[in-house]
C-alpha cells in the first residue's frame, strides 16, 4: 500500500484493518503521533489527511483518502509554522506529549477559521485533552498564531 | 572559607556534590559512597568537572538528573549550573544522565520530618542540614514531592562554581597568569588582554587540575540567568515532533509488546490459553509475566488485539468487592487500634468538646487515576547478559534495582536510559513498567521489544491515589474556633509501595505514613485545642503517589471545614483564616489572592466565589475559584492563586506549574473517580473517566510571592487547595454543602 506523508511517498505492508496511527509509528517509526487512547477521546494522535485534522487511531489503513501531514510537515525548528512559533513564545508545552496533536488540530481551526474568538477555540480544541492542563497558554498561542498568519 | 581542606583528586570530584548540608556532620562517611558516574564513560581529553559539569571538544553538556515530566525541571537545574560556570543556555546540551547514588534527593527526605515546614527553630534547622546523610545512605535518585529544586539550589550551583574556578585554575597554569586575572564569560575563560580560551578547550587540562578550595556562590543581585524566566530548553523539540518519550525508542529488529494483568488488582495469573492469539499474523510470543501476560508482535495494535482472544485465569481478589465496601472498610478505621499518627495535639480537645455545640462533618475522596496523557510503557533489550531498559521513570536507581531482581541477573548488568516522560504525576514513581519490561526482555534475549499499556490497562489497574475519609468535631465561641478534632483514614502508600518494590529502602511498618496526615496536621492556624490524626484502613486497592499526595484529599477535608467554622462563627473566611494564622508568609499569600480577586466585593449576578488555603510540600498557596450558574450546569470562570516559592528562579516556569497544578485538581474535583463493581474497576478510558477539558479550563490568575524562608518546589502546590475552594464556591453559590469528591455527582458542572 502506498501512503504519502509530508509529500514523501512511503511503501507499507500492513494489513487494511490497521489503523493509521500505528502504521506511522510501528510501521514507519513516525513517533511524534502519540497514542493516548485508542479510541478518538483524546486527540493525540492527531494528523491531517489532505488538511483536515483526523483522529489517526480511528482511520484504517485501506481508507486513507489523501495526504498524510504530520507535525513535521507542518514545520520544522529551522523554518517553523506560525503556530509552532506561537506555542514557543508562549512556552506552552509542559510535558509535551500531546502537543503535537493540540497544534494538529489549532492548524485547521485556523485554515477554517483565520479570527477564532475564545469559543471558536475552545469548541475546536475540546476534543484534545492535555494533563498538564496547558491550555489557557493554548488559547493565548492560537489567538497569536491567528494575528501572525493574518499579517503575512 | 576552606573548612574543608585541601581535596585529593577524588575527593575534590565528591566533594562538589557533597557540601551541601555535608560539612556539618558525617562528611567522609557518606562521601565514600559517592561516586562520579561520568568519568567511566570519558575519551581521553574530556572531563567530567563534578558529576554534573561534562566537557569535551565537542561541547559543554550539563547533566540534570531529575525527571522532566513537564514541570521544566532539566531547564532550572541547567539554569543554577549555568549561573556559576558562566555558559549561557544556548551554549550547553542537558543530558539526564546514568542512575547514581551521586544524584542523591536530600529534599524528599525532608518531606518525612515531623516538623511543619513553617518551624525555623534550631531543631528544624538542623535536622533539614543533615537531610543528605540519609539521602545518600538510600541512594535516594528520585523526581517526586516537589523536592527537586530546593535539593539541587546549593549542589548544583557549587557544581557549577567548581568547574569554572577548575577551569581558571587550568587556564592559569596555561598562560602562565594568575588565576585571580582571569575572568569567565559565555564559556570561555578571558585573559587580561581579552583572548578568551574555550572552556571546551581546557577540558583535557582541568581534568588533571585540583581546587584547594570550594569558591563562594554568587550573591542574588549578580544573577544573570536565575531569576528571570527562561525559554525551555526542550521547548522547540515539544513543539516539532522531535522530542523522544520511552513509547518513541525504536531499535533495529524492535517488536512491540501490550500487557494484560488482572482486574482484579494485584492478583495472580492462574493461568491462560494463548493458541489463539498465537495463530494471529504478526505474534511472535505470549509471555507470563508473573502479574499478567504480555503479548508481542510485529506492531502495538496486534499485540492488543492478541491480548483479546488470549483466555485467562485470574485468582480471586482480596478486597470488597464494590466501592461502598472499600468506604466501609475505610470508615472502620477510626479506632485507636488503627491510629497511624497524631502529629498534632495541642489544648485538651475532649474537654472543650464535651459539653459544647459542635458541629461535625464527614467528608469523601474517591480512588483517582493519574491518567497521564503517555500511557506506561519502556522499551527494553536483554542481550550476552546485559539488560538494557530505555523508561520514563521517576527513581532511575530504584529502576536498576527493579530491573535487575526482575530479570534474575546482577544490578550492574543493568543499564537504565531515562527519556522524557508524557506526564507523570507520581505514577511514574511505580516500578512496574520496568519490572514487567524486564521480564519480557528475559524471554525475548536478543530482541528488543516496547512494552506498552493499553490506555484500558492504565486506567482499570491502578496504583491509584488513596481513597480517604475525612472527618471533624468542632465548636465555636464568641466568633473564634475553640476546638476542632479532625481526622483521615485512607489506605496506606507507603505500605504498597513496599511491596510493590518502588521503596528506596524496605520501610519498617512501626513507621507512621507520612503521607497519610499530610497537610492536615501541619497547617498554620492557631486553635486552642487542636487535634490531628491519621488512621490507616486495611490494604486494599494499590495506592500511590498523586500529584500532590496526601494533600489532595486532606486540604479538601480541613479547608471545606474552616469554612463551616466561618459560617457557623459568622466570620468571613477570609478574614477568619487571616486572623487564626500564625505564619506570616501565610497569611501574605491569602492576603495577595484576596486582594487580587477583589474579593471585598461582591461577585457579579449569578456568581459566586470560594477560597481555601494550602500549605503543602513547604508552600503556603491560597486560592479563590469563582463559579457561575449557566444553562448547561456550573462553569469555573476565574481562578485566582498566590504562593510562596521563597525564592523564584523562573517566573514564568512558576506560572505554568501553578496553571497545572490548579487545572490537575480542578479535573479531579469536578468529575474525576475510580469506582468497582463485581471486584473490578469501572473505568477503563477518557470516555469513562472525563479529565478536564478547554472548554471547562478557566482563566487562571497567578502570584508568586518571596517571604519564606527556604526556596521551595512548585510542581504539586497548585493541586490541593483548588477542590476545598471549588466546593467552597458550589456552596455560596447554592446553599449546598458538598462533602463529596467528585463534586460533578452531586451538582451539575458544564
Amino acid at each position: 500500500m502506498d501512503l504519502t506523508i509530508n509529500g514523501s511517498r512511503h511503501n507499507v505492508d500492513l494489513p487494511d484493518d490497521m489503523p493509521l496511527l500505528w502504521a506511522l509509528r510501528d510501521g514507519l517509526n513516525i513517533t511524534s503521533v502519540k497514542y493516548g487512547c485508542g479510541i478518538a477521546q483524546c486527540g493525540a494522535c492527531t494528523v491531517h489527511i489532505d488538511g483536515e485534522a483526523v483522529r489517526s487511531c480511528q482511520v484504517a489503513l485501506a481508507d486513507v483518502w489523501g495526504e498524510i501531514t504530520t507535525i513535521e510537515g507542518l514545520g520544522t525548528p529551522d523554518a517553523l509554522h506560525a503556530l509552532q512559533a506561537a506555542w514557543i513564545d508562549h512556552q506552552v508545552a509542559q510535558c509535551g506529549y500531546c502537543q503535537s496533536g493540540q497544534i494538529m488540530q489549532a492548524a485547521d481551526l485556523l485554515a477554517r477559521n483565520p479570527k477564532p474568538t475564545d469559543e471558536d477555540i475552545d469548541a475546536a480544541m475540546s476534543g484534545n485533552l492535555c494533563r498538564c492542563g496547558t491550555y489557557p497558554r493554548i488559547r493565548a498561542a492560537v489567538h497569536s498564531a491567528a494575528r501572525a498568519m493574518q499579517e503575512v | 572559607m576552606s573548612r574543608l581542606g585541601t581535596y585529593t583528586r577524588r575527593g575534590f570530584l565528591v566533594g562538589s556534590v557533597a557540601v551541601a548540608g555535608g560539612v556539618v556532620f558525617g562528611v567522609r562517611t557518606y562521601n565514600a559512597r559517592l561516586e562520579n558516574p561520568l568519568t567511566a564513560g570519558l575519551a581521553p581529553g574530556e572531563a567530567a568537572l563534578t558529576p554534573y559539569v561534562k566537557i569535551t571538544a565537542d561541547g559543554i553538556t550539563i547533566i540534570t538528573p531529575r525527571a522532566e515530566m513537564g514541570q521544566g525541571i532539566h531547564t532550572t537545574l541547567a539554569s543554577l549550573v549555568a549561573e556559576e560556570l558562566d555558559v549561557e543556555l544556548n551554549q550547553i546540551g542537558i543530558e539526564h544522565g546514568p542512575p547514581s547514588s551521586a544524584y542523591f534527593n536530600g529534599g524528599v527526605v525532608e518531606e518525612g520530618y515531623p516538623f511543619p515546614t513553617t518551624d525555623n527553630g534550631a531543631v528544624a534547622e538542623f535536622a533539614r542540614a543533615q537531610r543528605d546523610i540519609p539521602a545518600v545512605f538510600l541512594g535516594y535518585q528520585i523526581t517526586g514531592g516537589s523536592t527537586s529544586t530546593h535539593d539541587a539550589y546549593v549542589k548544583m550551583r557549587r557544581a557549577g562554581a567548581v568547574a569554572r574556578e577548575t577551569l581558571k585554575a587550568a587556564a592559569a597554569a596555561r598562560t602562565g597568569l594568575p588565576a585571580m586575572q582571569l575572568t569567565t564569560e559565555a564559556g570561555a575563560v578571558v585573559l587580561p588582554d581579552k583572548t578568551r580560551i574555550p572552556y571546551t578547550d581546557l577540558a583535557a587540562e582541568a581534568a588533571a587540575t585540583d581546587l584547594a578550595d570550594v569558591p563562594e556562590l554568587r550573591p542574588r543581585g549578580a544573577w544573570r540567568i536565575l531569576g528571570k524566566s527562561q525559554d525551555r530548553l526542550d521547548v522547540v523539540d515539544k513543539t516539532t515532533g522531535r522530542a523522544i518519550y520511552a513509547s518513541d525508542i525504536r531499535l533495529p529488529g524492535m517488536r512491540f509488546g501490550a500487557l494484560r494483568r488482572s482486574p482484579h488488582l494485584g492478583g495472580s495469573l492462574r493461568g491462560f490459553d494463548a493458541s489463539d492469539a498465537l495463530e494471529m499474523p504478526g505474534v511472535d510470543a505470549v509471555l507470563d509475566v508473573g502479574t499478567g501476560v504480555v503479548a508481542v508482535a510485529r506492531d502495538t495494535w496486534t499485540a492488543m488485539r492478541a491480548l483479546d482472544v488470549v483466555s485467562y485465569d485470574w485468582a480471586p481478589p482480596t478486597y470488597p468487592t464494590n466501592t461502598a465496601g472499600h468506604f466501609e472498610a475505610i470508615a472502620a478505621a477510626f479506632n485507636p487500634d488503627q491510629l497511624d499518627s497524631r502529629q498534632r495535639d495541642e489544648g485538651n480537645v475532649e474537654a472543650a468538646l464535651a459539653n459544647a455545640t459542635t458541629i461535625e462533618g464527614e467528608y469523601r475522596a474517591p480512588y483517582l487515576a493519574h491518567a497521564t496523557m503517555e500511557p506506561m510503557s519502556a522499551a527494553a533489550l536483554m542481550q550476552d547478559g546485559a539488560l538494557q531498559i530505555w523508561a520514563g521513570t521517576q527513581g532511575p536507581t530504584v529502576a536498576r534495582r527493579e530491573a535487575a531482581l526482575a530479570a534474575g541477573i546482577p544490578e550492574d548488568s543493568v543499564t537504565i536510559s531515562t527519556t522524557l516522560l508524557g506526564g507523570a504525576f507520581g505514577r511514574r514513581g511505580e516500578m512496574d513498567f520496568v519490572q514487567i519490561a524486564a521480564r519480557v526482555a528475559v524471554q525475548m534475549q536478543g530482541t528488543p521489544v516496547l512494552l506498552t499499556y493499553p490506555r484500558e490497562e492504565d486506567t482499570s489497574r491502578g496504583p491509584y491515589r488513596p481513597a480517604a475519609i475525612g472527618r471533624f468535631r468542632a465548636t465555636v465561641a464568641d466568633g473564634v474556633p475553640v476546638a476542632v478534632d479532625i481526622s483521615t483514614a485512607s489506605p496506606s502508600i507507603m505500605a504498597g509501595i513496599d511491596a510493590r518494590g518502588g521503596a528506596p529502602a524496605p520501610i519498617p511498618g512501626f513507621l507512621p505514613d507520612f503521607t497519610l496526615a499530610q497537610a492536615l496536621w501541619d497547617q498554620p492556624y492557631g486553635i486552642e485545642n487542636y487535634r490531628v490524626s491519621g488512621y490507616k484502613s486495611e490494604p486494599l486497592l494499590s495506592v500511590g503517589f498523586w500529584r500532590s499526595v496526601g494533600a489532595s484529599q486532606n486540604s479538601f477535608f480541613h479547608e471545606c471545614m474552616m469554612d463551616e467554622l466561618a459560617l457557623a462563627a459568622d466570620r468571613d473566611p477570609v478574614e477568619m483564616r487571616l486572623a487564626l494564622m500564625t505564619d506570616a508568609p501565610s497569611r501574605a499569600v491569602l492576603e495577595a489572592v484576596a486582594e487580587m480577586a477583589g474579593w471585598g466585593s461582591a461577585p457579579a449576578t449569578g456568581r459566586a466565589r470560594g477560597v481555601a488555603f494550602a500549605l503543602a510540600f513547604g508552600v503556603p498557596t491560597a486560592q479563590i475559584v469563582e463559579i457561575e450558574q449557566t444553562d448547561s450546569g456550573i462553569m469555573v470562570r476565574d481562578v485566582w492563586i498566590a504562593a510562596d516559592v521563597g525564592v523564584a528562579l523562573d517566573p514564568r516556569n512558576l506560572d505554568a506549574q501553578l496553571i497545572s497544578g490548579v487545572n490537575y485538581g480542578l479535573s479531579a474535583a469536578i468529575g474525576e473517580e475510580i469506582t468497582l463493581t463485581d471486584s473490578a474497576v469501572d473505568q477503563s478510558n477518557f470516555h469513562d473517566y472525563p479529565v478536564l477539558r478547554m472548554y471547562q479550563a478557566p482563566r487562571i490568575h497567578t502570584r508568586i510571592l518571596e517571604n519564606q524562608r527556604h526556596i521551595r518546589g512548585i510542581g504539586e502546590p497548585g493541586t490541593p487547595a483548588v477542590a476545598p475552594a471549588l466546593a467552597n464556591a458550589v456552596f455560596a453559590l447554592t446553599g449546598e454543602r458538598l462533602r463529596e469528591l467528585p463534586l460533578g455527582k452531586n451538582v451539575r458542572f458544564a
